[in-house]
This record gives structure tokens, sequence and C-alpha cells, in this order.
């Protein structure tokens, strides 16, 4: 064996030893967290933090941070979906178009107010749910991903060419509304309405992982023959993902709505759809404390890095595919057994 | 047999993939207490059969009968809560779960505690091997005690029936034995199997009928012994 073999065992050897003590502080903060006194005040002291961030920190900042806490609602929604049923879906933006567009037709054209506009949101998102969910009820992986991807347009450019959905300029000039008498009109406001949404979508979502229900879609997407074999109607619980999934974007949908005050068919095109789902993938699929941080992850790693330039869109791209190559499980570390 | 009464019956049963004729119509019956097995080369529509009851793949014409009900155009969930249990082939336990979760997926419309962790005890007990391995990976387990697993998946649900397709595929003759042995120790204390298998030979020493298909047509049918002894039949399955 030549030196530089010899060099290069040695180094192999030195990755793998400072692999193994990785894992090793990895699930030592683990066994940590099993102790509930620790977790409940780790969770305590991060929501007090969060709640008093924007008093803190510039308007840019909690702007930023509004927009990841919206992103933590959408990629917890898709999650469902992707990540615990298991089905590949390219269109969820589709799923806050119908939000936003209820919601932004409602207040505008018939002066309903927004608090009332979210319960026809939600039985929007129940509709469009199902409009995805029952035509791909046989279909799988990446015959699915087709589908919604095609759904996904569907939903935009139908928004485009209705006189309903105000074409291509879409609904401008939507009122924001009033919550116990203070309109609805700071950014932070706002701040506070999405950190509200993602705490519970994250308690929802973790609620639903552990239900019958989340076990449901653990077995079909581990196999979805033999779960069928096995006496697991297969029919509502893919229904179901796609129903809850969707009604998590649609709610968001309908805030953003009355954050942006103007929304159009760009606002909801394929490349919104694939960065929910690159959030999800980046952060681990399934995995709830990952998706939230691959929402994270998206939404500032282009937003501290614009003193690059516009190579940082570059440069995220391949500090992506690095990253699922050598990890395609996602960011969040697991615990190994 | 009759005396016991029809458990599961199939008339004239027809099912296609697409273009393609599976079964031609397929007619027969399976006895309380018994076993059956359906023997037939590759492609001979045996899985098809298993497939069709158990509603996975849906019968373009005639009927399934389970307990004098027609059972053939319902959903996979309901026919496997009236007790039907299909074990597919191949096994197809998941192999990311536990032993003891692949276990409970079986008992999934159970909502009684108390009445899983009996059953799952009783799986144990008649799978010792799984026992020492109930936290283990299904995926890691061997051939033979994948098919275990298979099978005690199947019996939490407390079958009156059960379709077994295959379960000797891949294992070696020592593990054959100690399936099939398996197999009629669940015959005996009650209940109802229909068999699927290319082993004829083993299949044969314990059923107590047969069917023979051939591209989807039933051929021949009767007792496992008379059938055993059958020119045709030794030489097309059994290899003499």
């Amino acid at each position: 064996m030549s030196d530089k073999q010899i060099n290069l065992q040695i180094a192999a050897t030195q990755v793998t030893a400072i692999q193994k003590k990785i894992q090793s502080v990895i699930d030592k903060l683990f066994d940590l967290l099993e102790n509930k006194k620790i977790r409940y005040s780790i969770y305590a002291v991060s929501m007090a933090a969060l709640f008093y961030l924007p008093q803190k920190t510039s308007m840019y900042v909690t702007e930023i941070m509004t927009n990841v806490w919206f992103h933590v609602v959408v990629c917890l929604g898709l999650n469902i979906i992707v990540g615990f049923a298991g089905l590949l879906s390219l269109g969820y933006a589709a799923f806050f178009a119908v939000g936003a567009y209820t919601s932004g037709i409602m207040i505008l054209r018939y002066g309903i107010s927004f608090w009332l506009t979210l319960p026809v949101s939600v039985l929007m998102a129940v509709i469009a749910g199902l409009a995805i969910g029952v035509p791909t009820l046989r279909l799988r992986s990446d015959y699915l991903a087709i589908v919604t991807l095609g759904f996904g347009e569907m939903v935009r450019l139908a928004a485009r060419n209705m006189a309903i959905t105000g074409r291509a300029t879409g609904l401008v000039g939507i009122d924001r509304p009033a919550f116990f008498g203070i309109t609805m009109n700071k950014i932070a406001h706002f701040y506070y309405a999405f950190l509200i949404m993602a705490v519970l979508a994250t308690i929802i979502s973790s609620r639903l992982q552990n239900s019958r229900l989340g076990r449901a879609w653990r077995y079909i997407r581990e196999d979805e023959d033999a779960a069928e074999a096995m006496g697991i109607n297969t029919v509502a619980v893919r229904l179901y993902a796609f129903i809850i999934g969707s009604v998590f974007g649609a709610i968001a949908g309908s805030f953003m709505a009355i954050k942006m005050t103007a929304i159009s068919p760009d606002s909801f095109t394929f490349t919104q759809s694939v960065m929910i789902l690159l959030a999800v993938v980046l952060g681990g699929m399934g995995k709830i404390p990952g998706v939230i941080l691959g929402a994270f992850i998206t939404v500032v790693f282009p937003e501290i890095s614009r003193g690059i330039g516009q190579y940082r869109m570059l440069i995220f791209g391949v500090v992506l595919m690095v990253l699922m190559i050598y990890r395609p499980q996602g960011l969040w570390p697991e615990r190994e057994l | 047999m009759n005396e016991n009464g029809t458990v599961l019956s199939l008339e004239n049963l027809e099912t296609w993939y697409g273009q393609i004729c599976a079964l031609r119509g397929i007619s027969l019956d399976v006895y309380r207490g018994e076993i059956v097995t359906l023997l037939g080369s590759n492609g001979a529509g045996k899985s098809t059969t298993l497939k069709t009851i158990s509603g996975l793949v849906p019968a373009l014409s005639g009927k399934v009968k389970f307990l004098g009900e027609d059972i053939t155009n319902s959903m996979p969930h309901s026919i496997v809560e009236m007790g039907v249990i299909h074990v597919p082939e191949g096994r197809r336990i998941f192999r990311d779960l536990t032993v003891t979760e692949n276990l409970e997926i079986g008992s999934f419309s159970l909502k009684d505690n108390a009445e899983r962790k009996k059953r799952i005890e009783k799986v144990f007990e008649t799978f010792p091997a799984l026992a020492d391995r109930r936290r283990q990976m299904g995926g890691l387990l061997s051939g033979g005690e994948q098919q275990m697993l298979a099978i005690g998946r199947a019996m939490m649900t407390d079958p009156k029936v059960l379709l077994l397709d295959e379960p000797s595929m891949g294992l070696a003759p020592v593990l054959v034995q100690e399936i099939m042995e398996i197999i009629k120790n669940l015959n005996e204390e009650g209940t109802t199997i229909l068999l699927v298998e290319q082993n004829a030979k083993v299949a044969l020493q314990l059923a107590d009928r047969g069917y023979v298909l051939e591209t989807g047509e039933i051929v021949m049918e009767g007792d496992a012994d008379k059938l055993s002894q059958d020119d045709s039949i030794v030489k097309a399955y059994l290899g003499h």
C-alpha cells in the first residue's frame, strides 16, 4: 500500500470517528428532551422569545419571520400529504390559491368580513382536496406527481382567465380586517397571526401523526397494497391526507390575501409549489421539527445571502444538491437505535 | 363435508386485467374447517383468485359469497372486517416497522387495547422466534420469520378464513415444513384456509381438497389424496 492510500484510510477513519461523535451528542440531546420538564421549559422559553421578537427587531426582520411562519404552515400542510401519507404532490400552491382567492373575492366583491370568509375557505379547500384526491386514487408516485403538477397549473390558469378572479391582474385592494377593534395594518399584527397559526399547525400535525389516522398514513406510505390487504380503508385515508393538507394551505392563503392586500396568478406558480416541497424534503419528510427547519432555511437563506447578489440562488442550489446527495433523509437528525 | 356449511363460494367468477382475461369463470366452494388448495403453474390465475376474493382486484362478473352473503363488490377493508384475510404473495411485511408494529397493523380496526395485547401475546406464543425479536425492524428478519410475521399479522384480525398466497415461497425445506405445521395448527383451532401453492407436494399433504387451475379455468378438482395420485398431476406438478 502506498503512503497516499494509507493517508486516505486514516482520513476515512477520522471522518467516521467524527460522525460517531456527532451522533452520540445528538443521542444525548434526544435523551435530554425525553425529560418532560426540560422539553416543556424549552418550548416555553422559545415561545416567549418568539412573541417578544417584534418588539426588539426591525420591521425587516419581522417581515421575514412572518414569511417564515407562513411557510411553516404551508410546509406542514404539504408534509401531511407528502411526508405522512407519502403522496408526492407538485401542485400545492393551488391549495393556497384556493384560500387566497376565496377570501379575496368575498371581501372585495361582496364586502364580507374576512373572519366569515375563513369557514368558506375551509369548505373550498375540502372541495379542492377531493377534486385532486378522487381522480388520483389509483395513482402512485411519479404518475401522481404529474397529475398534481397539472392540477396546480390548471388552478393558476383558471384564475388567470376568469373574470371573478380578476384575470392576470388579480385582486387588488383587499381590505384588512379588524381584530377586536384593532385594524390589522402593522406587520407585527401579521407576525402574531402567522406565529399563532404556525403553532397551531405544529400541534395539530403532531396530534395527527400519533393518531389512528396517522398510523394508517404510515402504513399506506410504506406499502399501500399490503395496507389495503390488512383492512385499511386506503381510499378514505388518502382523501383525508389531501383534504387536511389542503385546509392548512387554504387558511394560510386566506391570511396571505389580507396581508398582501393584492393577489395575482403569479403568486401561485409551479416554482412556489416546488419551493414548499423543497423545504419539506430539505428538513426531512414526515419529521415535524425537520419541516419547520426546512421552512426556516428556505426563507431565511436567500435573505441573509443578499450580499452575494444574484449568485445566491446558484449557491443555494449547489448547497441543496450536495445536501441531498449526502443526507437524502433531510437535515433533521434522527436518534440511532 | 357439506353438512359443515359453505364458508366461501365462488360462482362463475371472471376477472380481467384490462384486455387480458385472468379468470374465465371459476366456481369453487370452501367448507367450514377445511384446508383447500389451489394448484397451477405460473400465470394460471391462482393469485388473481385470492385477490378477487379479498376485493383487491375487481371481478367483472360472477359472485363471491362469504357465509351466504354476496361480497363481490365490497371494499377490501370491509371484507377484512368480516373475517376474510389475505396474506399476500411475497409476505409484504413492513420493513421499516418493528415486529410489534407490524402485528398492530393487523388489529387496526380493533379499538379494544386489552384485546389487542392479548392477541399479540397469542401470536408470540405461536411464534416464539418473533417474541425474541419484537423490537426489531421487519426488514431484518429472515425469510421464514417474515412469513411467520405475515401469518401472525393476519392472525391479529381474528380471521374466519385465511387466504394464503405461496407461504412456502423462497424458504428452505425445513422451514417449509415448519410453516405448514403452523398452518395445520391454525386450521385445527378453527380457521378455514384457502392455500395457493406452487409446491404441490406439500400443499396436497396438508389439504383436504384441491382445485387445479390452468390459464384461468378449473380443470380438475377432488380430494387431496386422490389428486396426489392422479397421473397428470404427478406429471405436471409433482415431478416424478
